[in-house]
């Protein structure tokens, strides 16, 4: 080990008073995303399963899905799809060695934000009046 | 032992190898999410909601039938990637790593397999 004694030095940049940036937080929240969306693909397999039984199991799933609670959950789960999906297609982008700079990084970002949320507006106007 | 090199001591140890292989099949489980995430989205919110006969109606198509069955197998093999690494990445104790890890390939294939029988049997009836 070299240097063991570093002295008594402030550590920088420290985790709880770093201000993480854009690229940060959104790789974060790919993660968070991907792990989210495993639960809703769960939530997706069981309506499959009650369409593929019986019309009263059906009715009770599709029914607890689309409550206020079951709509809620599929927003969310909704909107982590298409911000997932998009920062997807930004590694995809990242993976071929394109696209580091820094003023590319924070406007992909915001591109793909601002993507994600108006898929995920479309996404709900179809499947209300689809 | 200090008359080896690096190499030497490494040779055969750990999962050199292994790390290409598995970026990889991410990469390919990715781009085959694009296409199928969206044909997959888009019946599926259409269908939900509905009643029991639209419902089937709708996956006894052979393409939303089959989009779903993809969609199912490469998304779920997918997350068991992703999750493969989170759990890599956080879990230090051996033996909890083996065990999720483990756990993580079992629920995954589970649940890709009971929506792929699902949606056939929706299709085939």
């Amino acid at each position: 080990m070299a240097d063991v004694n570093r002295g008594n030095r402030p550590l920088s940049p420290h985790l709880t008073v770093y201000r993480l940036p854009l690229t940060a937080r959104m790789s974060i929240l790919h993660r968070f995303t991907g792990l989210g969306l495993g639960a809703a693909a769960i939530l997706v397999v069981w309506w499959f399963l009650a369409a593929a039984s019986s019309p009263s199991y059906f009715d009770f799933a599709d029914g607890l899905l689309t409550s206020w609670l079951g709509n809620l959950v599929l927003f969310v789960a909704l909107v982590a799809l298409w911000y997932h999906f998009f920062n997807g297609v930004r590694h995809l982008i990242w993976d071929t060695g394109e696209a580091f700079e820094v003023s590319t990084l924070r406007t992909s970002g915001i591109a793909v934000l601002v993507a994600a949320g108006v898929m995920s507006i479309i996404t709900v106007v179809i499947a209300l009046w689809g | 032992m200090q008359y080896r090199t690096d190499r030497q001591r490494i040779t055969g140890l750990g999962t050199a190898g292994e790390g290409v292989g598995h970026w990889w099949s991410q990469r390919l489980t990715s781009i085959g999410l694009v296409p199928l995430s969206l044909c997959f989205l888009f019946p599926f919110v259409r269908a939900l909601g509905t009643d029991f006969e639209t419902a089937r109606e709708i996956y006894s198509h052979p393409f939303n039938a089959v989009v779903a069955i993809l969609f199912f197998a490469v998304g779920f093999l997918h997350l068991q990637q992703g999750v493969q690494v989170v759990i890599e990445d956080y879990v230090h104790d051996k033996p909890t790593r083996t065990v999720l890890l483990l756990a993580n390939v079992l629920f995954c294939a589970a649940f890709a397999f009971t929506g792929i029988f699902a949606v056939a049997k929706i299709a085939f009836a």
